[in-house]
């Protein structure tokens, strides 16, 4: 005969759970806020470091051997034309890849399989490595030089995939059933993608290129590579040589002088700055104009 | 007109539906739209041709034994010496201090936002660690180099002005909404049934995260994990900054170090002469880096997959 055991309480957990339950809550929550107390840290920061040095002189002298005169306007020029360029050049490209793969690619075939693949691949393939493929194909194999065009065109490969995934989800969010409306009334494809497809996909597809964008102007390692570490005192051209603003402040930090560095916070600063209102129009972007199907 | 039948009661033929002829302009916006696709091919075809031919020729002058079993890295230096293994062990430990962080508290936040946050909170809090990976590297350099580097000397830890524990530290938080976001969405993905099952037998929520959701996501998990670790492997401007530039074999974390990423910044930012030894072993060091990303993302794609055709 087995000894009686006390009843199950039903209902009540022991303390030794709760207890740890309670811990296990507690390292959740400095998981998730691990982050943003960097980020505050961060950011505070840098505005005590480099609010001395901002004023209109660091946005549009060029850079010197006095901190007190240098200024970053050469680099922020040239970060304004790359981000025109690559405007240009991505969105378009972006948008017909994603327009193929949702609308006319059959899954069905290995190539288009193997292109989504890629597409994958690349979006996390080091940005250095792009560096590598702009310097021995633009700067040396075209002959182009450490020029801005070679610049802008590497940090295009580069958001190329970002834009990509984005203008995809875009797309698949738009219904079929608005698609096969347009058929029934005797569209043709192209018609359906052109007037109904992508004019309802257009906050999504905006709001993924203008994250995109955010992400290519504070790269600066494929920058090295073609060359944007260099002193420029003259405006930008396009194929000139040029330097960027994530460049100018890598060679701020780069210089032993403190003075420096409390330079290199104030253009960070500035190039924060640029980046938090893209990134806030994009989300103003997402919410006024994404439709609910 | 006079072909038009229209003889009162006539039965009308067939209606013919299908195009009198194959639309050109249609077939044009298909061949656009594929170029536009081709350009990503390409883009791959280019990386590795790049680094395929001046590797080619690297190791025709450096023996491919001597790159890897070398343990002095001093390509610049009379006479150089091609050993990669400084570079790799940089990179490896600059690597594992980021995990350290970004695999745990990634993990964490993910519970957090999937198990935990109210609706309204994981709306908020998603964004808000967007903006936290949309941070440049460069700005993360800084922070590791003026900031974090002195906070940990104030706090005892006796480190260098470069070290690798700054710079991995920093870059682990950076990557907490990688690992985050990927692990979230795979969580996401468990049925909802599973979690009500192992409630109504009793669990706690704290049972139901660790047993139910995390085993059931657990590819999505891996996933999140191996391309942190390929971004890591990958990251370049904080380990430029902040490790320093000195490619030495050491498992000290106080001790400045030179990863595979940050020896081809510092090489490839001067102007290096096309074809010269220094120009090879930019693409070398290239394409080892190229390779051992391109197998972790591959790896990442297939468990991402997985998990996405179990549960949708």
């Amino acid at each position: 005969m087995s000894v009686a055991r006390a009843p199950a309480v039903i209902g009540r957990r022991p303390r030794r759970d709760k207890v740890r339950g309670a811990l296990f809550y507690g390292l959740l929550l400095v998981s998730v806020s691990i982050g943003f107390v960097l980020l505050g840290t961060l950011i505070v920061d840098v505005l005590r470091k480099g609010i001395g040095y901002l004023d209109p002189l660091l946005l549009t002298e060029p850079t010197s051997t006095d901190p007190d005169k240098a200024g970053a306007g050469p680099a922020i020029l040239g970060t304004i034309y790359m981000m025109l360029i690559l405007l240009v050049a991505v969105v378009p490209l972006g948008v017909g890849t994603a327009i193929y793969l949702e609308e006319y690619a059959n899954r069905e075939r290995w190539y288009n399989r193997l292109l989504e693949l890629n597409i994958q691949n690349l979006a996390a393939v080091p940005s250095i490595v792009y560096g590598i493929l702009g310097l021995a194909f633009l700067v040396r194999g075209l002959g182009l030089g450490r020029v801005l065009l070679a610049g802008a065109l590497i940090l295009t490969l580069l958001v190329l995939p970002t834009v990509i995934v984005a203008s995809r989800e875009a797309i698949r969010a738009v219904p079929d059933s608005i698609r096969q409306g347009a058929y029934a009334l005797g569209a043709t494809q192209w018609q359906v993608v052109a007037r109904q497809v992508l004019p309802a996909a257009i906050p999504g597809i905006a709001t993924g290129s203008i994250l995109a964008l955010a992400r290519a102007i504070g790269e600066t390692a494929p920058l090295l590579l073609v060359g944007a570490l260099t002193y420029v005192a003259v405006n930008p051209t396009l194929l000139g040589s040029f330097t960027a603003l994530p460049v100018q402040i890598y060679q701020w930090i780069s210089r032993p002088q403190d003075e420096f560095r409390l330079l290199a916070a104030a253009a960070i600063i500035v190039l924060l700055a640029i980046l938090l209102t893209m990134n806030a129009f994009a989300i103003w972007l997402r919410n006024r104009y994404q439709k609910r199907w | 007109m006079a072909a038009r039948d229209t003889t009162v009661g006539a039965r009308p033929g067939p209606v013919r539906l299908r195009a009198e002829g194959r639309r050109w302009g249609e077939v044009a916006v298909k061949g656009l739209l594929a170029a536009c696709a081709l350009v990503s091919v390409a883009t791959t075809a280019g990386i590795v041709v790049a680094l395929l031919e001046p590797s080619v020729e690297f190791f025709s002058d450096v023996s491919i034994v001597d790159f890897f079993s070398g343990d002095r890295w001093a390509p610049l230096f009379n006479p150089p010496s091609f050993g990669v293994q400084p570079l790799l062990v940089g990179t490896f430990m600059v690597t594992v201090w980021a995990c350290l962080v970004a695999l745990p508290f990634g993990l964490g936040a993910a519970v957090y936002l999937s198990e935990y946050a109210r609706p309204g909170v994981r709306r908020a809090l998603k964004p808000a660690l967007e903006v936290l990976a949309g941070i440049p590297t460069v700005v993360f350099g800084f922070f590791a180099l003026t900031f974090f580097t002195p906070l940990l000397d104030d706090l005892g830890v006796e480190v260098g002005i470069f070290n690798v524990l700054s710079a991995g530290l920093v870059m682990g938080v950076m990557l907490i909404p990688t690992v985050a976001s990927i692990s979230e969405d795979a969580m996401t993905a468990v049925p909802q049934e599973l979690r009500d099952g192992a409630h109504a037998l009793g669990a706690s929520r704290l049972q139901v995260s660790t047993r139910i959701v995390i085993p059931a996501a657990v590819s999505g998990i891996v996933a999140s994990y191996v391309l942190a670790v390929s971004r890591a492997v990958g990251e370049t401007m904080i380990v430029l900054i902040a490790a320093g530039g000195l490619a030495q074999i050491t498992v000290d974390p106080r001790e400045p170090a030179q990863t595979m990423t940050a020896f081809i910044g510092a090489t490839g930012l001067g102007d290096v002469p096309t074809g010269s030894i220094e120009y090879k072993t930019i693409f070398a060091v290239g394409l080892a880096l190229f390779v051992v990303t391109f197998a972790m993302n591959i790896l990442s794609i297939r468990l991402v997959r997985k998990y996405r055709e179990i549960y949708e």
